[in-house]
């Protein structure tokens, strides 16, 4: 799991959209499993290609079942085992059977977001692309699906390409994390070796953070 | 009192007058909602045929109704048959309404929504046959709605080349000096115009997403 750090504007999200190609580079060429992906056809490459945003953009209009089936269905899944896998991917997002039929405002911020990563690895994607999924969620309903996450990344072994602002959360989820500033990347580090890094960007995070840290305890004290 | 005896007394003409209107209004709404959905779609994608093709519609909409039946008199088929003329005229008046509202309606889809469904891999005309044009619906037909109301008034006017419809108890009216008659034609084009909102409400809300 590769985390994208940074602050906002540095260019993380463009970064994750090149991927997907919702962005298209300017110059030079972004390979996806050592394939050029701009050779090749730009919906078989996304729908190979989970991707969790924000504000999760569920579909009003279509239940949670519509919403996680709908890849599937386009890809022409017959209806019995869109059905059976809606069920396995509520099971592994920890939500209740019960939720298929609801539809998106009749659940909380949470369960949207798990129904958007349901949703996401519907057809079963070898890489997943995740916009700072857990940002707009409160620290504990945060905390919760991040640990869930990465049990569940332990079952899956995905490829993620994670972008976040929160060092944190880096920390806790990234295997490696690609730290970028203005456009550029400025270096590619362990967890660990990025709480010792000598390199300014990274060192002017890692202090933020303590400051912040810091300052939360004054808070709760 | 004496309105609703002349209208039963005249009933077999009220009704066939009703039928005329209802067939103008029908039908150019129908070429204003095949024309004017798809020019919507049009702009809500290609921003920057957004001013132009708004901008026609609104100066359409700013000729004077009788000047345009008018200037569309001498126009070789279409003059042959006053009908004809009055279904272009009122189809061109609708278009405004009926695009306006589709740009709107399309644009107003939440971009997270677009953003996520793009991401996921659904083809452009899956995005908007299932995502934009669904969640788009109920502000369309309000464009409809209005476009209707506008319709049934303004195909009165039709009368005077000769299209028939109500419009021909008022203008009949108008020179007999008789209210009754006048009222004959405007009271029965109120009722349609009140029906026809209620009927595309009605659509409105069985068509409405969630």
């Amino acid at each position: 799991m590769l985390v994208l750090l940074g602050r906002s504007g540095s260019g993380k999200t463009t970064t994750l959209k090149l991927v997907n190609r919702l962005v298209t580079p300017s110059s030079g060429e972004i390979r996806v499993n050592a394939e050029s992906n701009a050779q090749v056809d730009v919906i078989r490459l996304r729908r190979r290609i989970g991707y969790v945003i924000q504000d999760v953009g569920l579909f009003p209009h279509f239940t949670v079942e519509r919403n996680i089936g709908l890849v599937p269905k386009v890809e022409g899944w017959p209806a019995d085992r869109i059905r059976d896998r809606v069920q396995e991917l509520l099971h592994l997002v920890g939500l209740a059977p019960e939720l298929a039929a609801r539809y998106p405002q009749q659940l909380s911020g949470g369960q949207r977001q798990r129904v958007g990563v349901a949703r996401a690895l519907a057809a079963d994607p070898e890489i997943l692309l995740m916009d700072e999924p857990f940002g707009a969620l409160d620290p504990l309903t945060r905390d919760e699906l991040q640990r869930e996450f990465l049990s569940l990344q332990q079952r899956l072994h995905k490829t993620v390409v994670f972008v976040t602002h929160d060092l944190r959360e880096a920390l806790r989820l990234g295997s490696r994390i690609a730290l970028m500033e203005a456009g550029k990347l400025v270096t590619v580090l362990a967890p660990q070796e990025f709480l010792k890094s000598s390199d300014p960007w990274a060192s002017a995070y890692v202090r933020a953070f303590e400051n912040g840290d810091r300052a939360g305890n004054r808070g709760t004290s | 009192m004496n309105v609703i005896r002349f209208i039963l007394q005249n009933h077999t003409q009220v009704l066939e007058l009703t039928l005329e209107h209802l067939w103008l209004v029908g039908l150019s709404t129908a070429f204003a909602v095949l024309i004017g959905v798809p020019l919507g779609i049009l702009i809500a994608q290609r921003p920057k045929l957004n001013k132009p093709v708004l901008a026609s519609a609104n100066i359409i909409q700013t000729i004077p109704s009788l000047a345009l039946f008018g200037f569309l008199l001498p126009v070789p088929w279409l003059g042959e048959r006053s009908d004809r003329l009055a279904i272009l005229a009122l189809t061109l008046y609708a278009l405004l309404p009926i695009i306006r509202n589709t740009y709107t309606g399309i644009r107003g889809v939440d971009a997270a929504v677009v953003e996520a469904g793009r991401g996921m891999g659904l083809t452009e005309s899956q995005l908007l046959f299932q995502v934009e044009l669904p969640l788009a619906v109920s502000v369309i037909l309000s464009g409809v709605r209005v476009a209707i109301v506008i319709s049934v008034g303004l195909a009165t006017i039709a009368a005077a080349i000769g299209a028939g419809g109500l419009g021909e108890f008022i203008f009949r009216g108008l020179a007999m000096v008789d209210d009754r008659v006048i009222l004959a034609g405007a009271i029965p084009a109120a009722i349609l115009a009140l029906l026809a909102d209620l009927g595309v409400g009605w659509l409105e809300r069985q068509l409405r997403a969630r």
